[in-house]
């Protein structure tokens, strides 16, 4: 048994595969994918300030982190003859040694005001409607929700959020729109997304949010990051434009 | 110290060694497609390579610099003349004030890089010069050039180079001559694939469909089919990435790939192949080859000794 197998039966939440000559992809097993995300998070948050030389960009995911690397720009043990992917793996390995999520998380809870229905989210009663539920009672569900910001993909800053109520499931549209407005909030299987640009989507638009999820003159530029705690906050239509002003 | 474009060309913008760290936020890398080129013609130039060159594509721009200074073109033949003459690819040029540089007809390669000694003055957004153009940022005002666009040149005195970079040559087995078979290693879900489709990864000839860009080649063949139906969670994917989404036609991500992806990813292009793919255009083939990711690794620390040669032999500032 090599170190690393060693390292990795002791913490079996996670192993290690490799995506190319110049990723390593930091994966948790099926059985422990229920808290996995926030996890996942905070350990990529970790990695990420131990700045390992050659390491250039760590991306958390739903159920795995990617930490990619330029292959020539890794120290390797010349002793034992190791690989990039291998001096990768020792190094995230050791990070990871005594990692647990219990002693390390005080992630932020970030509020985002959300404007449900009406031209903000044009498909709230249909979904309403699909889930067997109110329009009310839905909003109550999505605005109550105890979530988390559980991967950043798709477009600068744009979060993938959940885990909502079971009843909050409605599968994607049919014929995704085009031209989805800045600040939309879509729902689909349990998740939702914030539009951080106009961009083509095939989400349920519930409602929109007048914050900026991604703006160049901020620093940092994206509002949310992976692990973040969220609360969904209902506000009207006139708050939402006093609000978006600012 | 300014050049003027008098003609932006089909794709012309500023890109550097790419945005890194910023991943985690949804920002894609960007940067240059073909690094090797890049690499050069900032060391002819005596520039550091984490300056940008300009990154012209297939039709070249037509410039006119205002002041004196020192170009390099590395990459695609792509007609390059300064004042009418041709102009030699992969070495240092004087520029006298007003001399126009120009592309004419493509001989070979699509991409051309550009470098102006001292560098162009741009500012970095998130630490990179890289042009995103999807996202608006980076570059000259986060777009490709247009017509009219003055850019500025850093102010740093330059004495007529006499670098040159025939004491630098990649192994050949870094750098494969053109037309070779690219290098793959199996990717993620590799063993999802039906195994013919692991080996028309070989067998068959792809075509560069029309549809590529700076994102993603996309290429057209035998659609590769999985065992059965894949649900996949959305991951982080890389350059080179090749991802075969339900129709069974692989896409390989490239310089301004998204982040994360959620589709099956069959192989990852080995790094020291990615500057190859990179010059092919629309129409032509391509063809695969697999090696082990020991190889692929072996190959890119190669690679990168001769980069930093390239830095170290040169007094690059």
């Amino acid at each position: 048994m090599t170190r690393l197998e060693a390292l990795a039966e002791k913490e079996p939440r996670w192993r290690m595969a490799s995506s190319g000559d110049n990723c390593l992809v930091l994966e948790t097993p099926s059985v422990a994918r229920g808290a996995s995300s926030r996890w996942l998070a905070v350990a990529a948050t970790a990695l990420r300030k131990a700045r390992i030389p050659g390491v250039t960009d760590i991306v958390s995911a739903m159920t795995t982190v990617g930490i990619h690397y330029r292959p020539e720009s890794i120290q390797c043990l010349a002793t034992i003859r190791e690989t990039p992917y291998q001096a990768v793996a020792r190094q995230v390995s050791e990070l990871l040694q005594g990692f647990r999520t219990s002693n390390s998380v005080s992630t932020r809870l970030v509020e985002i005001p959300v404007c449900y229905g009406g031209e903000h989210g044009p498909d709230l009663e249909s979904v309403a409607e699909t889930c067997g539920l109110s329009s009310r009672a839905l909003i109550e569900l999505h605005a109550g929700a105890d979530v988390e910001v559980q991967m950043i993909g798709f477009a600068p800053g744009h979060p993938y959020i959940g885990t909502f109520d079971e009843r909050l499931a409605p599968p994607r549209r049919a014929q995704p729109r085009t031209a989805v407005p800045i600040g939309s909030i879509g729902l689909a299987n349990r998740q939702s997304v914030i539009y951080p640009f106009i961009l083509p989507g095939g989400w349920n638009l519930i409602g929109r949010t007048p914050l900026m999820l991604f703006d160049l003159a901020r620093d940092p530029v994206c509002l949310l990051e992976a692990g973040d705690r969220i609360r969904f906050v209902p506000i009207s239509a006139g708050q939402f434009e006093a609000m978006r002003g600012k | 110290m300014t050049i003027e474009v008098l003609k932006p060309g089909a794709l012309s913008t500023f890109q550097d060694l790419g945005r890194f760290g910023y991943q985690h936020q949804g920002i894609p890398v960007s940067g240059v497609m073909d690094e090797r080129s890049h690499r050069l013609a900032c060391m002819l130039v005596g520039n550091a390579p984490s300056q940008a060159t300009l990154e012209v594509t297939l039709l070249g721009p037509t410039l006119k610099f205002e002041a004196p200074t020192v170009v390099a073109v590395c990459g695609a033949d792509l007609g390059a003349t300064l004042g009418g003459d041709a102009l030699p690819l992969d070495a240092p040029v004087a520029v006298a004030a007003g001399d126009v540089l120009s592309f004419g007809k493509r001989a070979r390669g699509l991409r051309a890089y550009v470098a102006v000694a001292g560098g162009y003055a741009l500012q970095p957004v998130m630490g990179s010069t890289s042009t995103y153009v999807r996202g608006g940022f980076g570059g000259a005002q986060g777009r490709s050039l247009q017509k009219g666009d003055r850019i500025a040149l850093l102010n740093v005195p330059t004495k007529a180079s006499s670098l040159d970079a025939s004491g630098l040559v990649f192994p050949k087995e870094v750098k494969r001559p053109p037309g070779a078979p690219l290098r793959i290693v199996p990717g993620r879900e590799w063993k999802a694939f039906e195994p013919q489709a692991d080996r028309a990864m070989t067998e068959q000839g792809f075509r560069v469909s029309s549809r590529s860009d700076r994102m993603g080649y996309r290429l057209e063949c035998e659609p590769l089919r999985l065992l059965q139906s894949l649900e996949l969670q959305s991951e982080a994917v890389s350059f080179g990435t090749v991802q075969v989404p339900p129709d069974g036609l692989p896409i390989v991500l490239m310089a301004d790939r998204q982040t994360t992806g959620g589709y099956p990813r069959i192989a990852n292009v080995a790094t020291v192949d990615l500057p190859s793919l990179a010059q092919l255009m629309a129409g032509e083939q391509v063809r695969f080859e697999w090696i082990s990711l020991d190889e692929a690794q072996q190959l890119a620390v190669a690679q990168g000794d001769i980069f930093r040669a390239m830095e170290a032999g040169h007094g690059v500032h």
